[in-house]
């Protein structure tokens, strides 16, 4: 059987054709790069997406700090990584890339501040 | 009164890269100025993913794609950053007044760089009837407030328009929990990309009714319905195809209009349609030393092509200083 999906991977949004075997993908056509055919065979067998979120701030210079999982999480963990975040307060300065939560929610991922935060 | 080579104005992505741009071909004497606490301009509010992939070749979210140009610009001994800093007015002979903390500054440049982005626009830009009601926003704002400020604007939401802004914003709050009910675009095809449609609206089970444009809005207080229709190919009402869709809530994602309220001060002609400046090459205005680069100059689908086009900007203005054209 076959299947059509639009690649994510960049802004050109390529419209794709899988052919897929007893769930298994068997050929890939429509992407114009590698990272389209890549896509297409992890949204098919293990569908995943970078989480992005912000977090509650504290004695810090901004509200909220922006947020993201360091490599993509299986799609179907999203909704629980916003109950997860809902969690974290973050009240020491940080740099953009140090991690928040190491080994996030057991996913193999941290969540790392995507900027700094200085104190008040 | 104070003299500068450049004056900057916006420290947004294209504002930065200006500047950065400007110092890289040789001005020593730059003021960059930013109406806001910090650098980074709108894309601290955009903490989703899929920026930077043909600057960096890395998918950023956008406070890391600004975080990046932040940490050049402060380093850069020939930028001097002035946060919490609003220019007021700016005339044809390169004089520009601004406002900072107890203080009305006034700086005569050699060039001057507006990069002052974009508004949105508003309901009252697009025909909606109905009442007033709370519940209203536009896309950016809402956006800002759920990602900066920790505010959920409601707890059922439909948006108007299928631009990036809004398919971003439908994931988002779907995400925080609220049920978004519906996009509603008037065009036959979504203004936003293919790929926003895949993995912000689709990934959550959002319809997005193409084609179809929002008659009314309802509600006393607080938002209480929206009544939809299709159109025709004219975008007038199919009679009989209306319904209601109940909600609290109605995001506007209707486009961009850019912020040239200073260019107009300076006497620079403007496009009335589009409110970008009419020149014959990206990054000029018809004010000699006055450019306008980033959103300012055109609506940009990627911050990648307004950091390209900005650095252009930056250099332009040094050849203009260095040899008065």
């Amino acid at each position: 059987m076959t299947s059509k999906l639009i690649c994510i991977e960049c802004p050109q949004g390529c419209g794709m054709e899988v052919w897929l075997e007893g769930g298994k993908v068997v050929s890939v056509s429509g992407n114009t790069c590698p990272r389209g055919d890549k896509y297409a065979r992890s949204e098919m067998e293990n569908p995943v997406r970078t989480f992005t979120s912000s977090v509650l701030a504290e004695g810090l210079d901004i509200k909220m700090l922006p947020v993201r999982t360091s490599g993509p999480i299986p799609k179907d963990k999203l909704f629980a990584a916003m109950a997860e975040v809902k969690k974290i307060v973050v009240s020491k300065p940080v740099q953009a890339g140090d991690a928040v939560a190491e080994n996030f929610m057991g996913l193999g991922v941290n969540l790392t501040a995507c900027r700094p935060a200085k104190p008040a | 009164m104070n003299e500068r080579e450049l004056v900057v104005v916006g420290g947004g992505p294209a504002g930065m890269a200006a500047a950065l741009g400007a110092a890289a071909a040789g001005v020593k004497d730059i003021l960059l100025l930013e109406r806001d606490q910090h650098l980074g301009g709108i894309l601290n509010q955009c903490i989703h993913p899929g920026f930077g992939l043909h600057r960096f070749k890395a998918e950023l979210t956008g406070p890391e794609y600004a975080d990046r140009f932040v940490r050049e610009t402060l380093q850069n001994p020939a930028i001097e950053v002035s946060l919490r800093s609003f220019a007021v007015k700016l005339t044809n002979t390169l004089k520009l007044s601004y406002l900072r903390p107890g203080a009305l500054e006034e700086v005569k440049a050699k060039a001057v760089i507006l990069a002052t982005g974009c508004r949105e626009r508003t309901r009252e830009m697009i025909p909606i009837s109905g009442s007033r009601p709370a519940g209203i926003y536009p896309a950016g704002l809402a956006q800002k407030m759920i990602n900066m400020e920790g505010w959920i604007p409601g707890r059922e939401a439909v948006i108007v328009g299928s631009g990036d802004i809004g398919l971003i914003m439908a994931r988002r709050m779907a995400l925080e929990g609220m049920k978004v009910k519906a996009v509603i675009e008037i065009q036959p095809k979504s203004r936003g990309l293919a790929r926003n449609v895949a993995q912000c609206l689709d990934d959550y089970g959002i319809p997005l009714y193409l084609s179809h444009k929002i008659v009314r809005i309802e509600g006393s207080n607080r938002v209480e319905r929206v009544i939809a229709a299709a159109v025709d190919g004219d975008f007038c009402e199919k009679p009989g195809t209306r319904f209601e869709i109940a909600c609290d809530t109605v995001l506007i994602s209707v486009g961009l209009i850019p912020e040239n309220e200073l260019l107009e001060m300076s006497g620079a002609e403007i496009d009335r349609k589009t409110n970008a400046p009419v020149a014959n090459e990206v990054n000029r205005t018809s004010v000699p030393g006055v450019f306008a680069c980033g959103n300012a100059c055109r609506v940009y689908d990627l911050v990648d092509w307004v950091t390209r086009d900005s650095e252009k900007a930056g250099a332009m203005a040094a050849q203009h200083i260095r040899e008065g054209k």
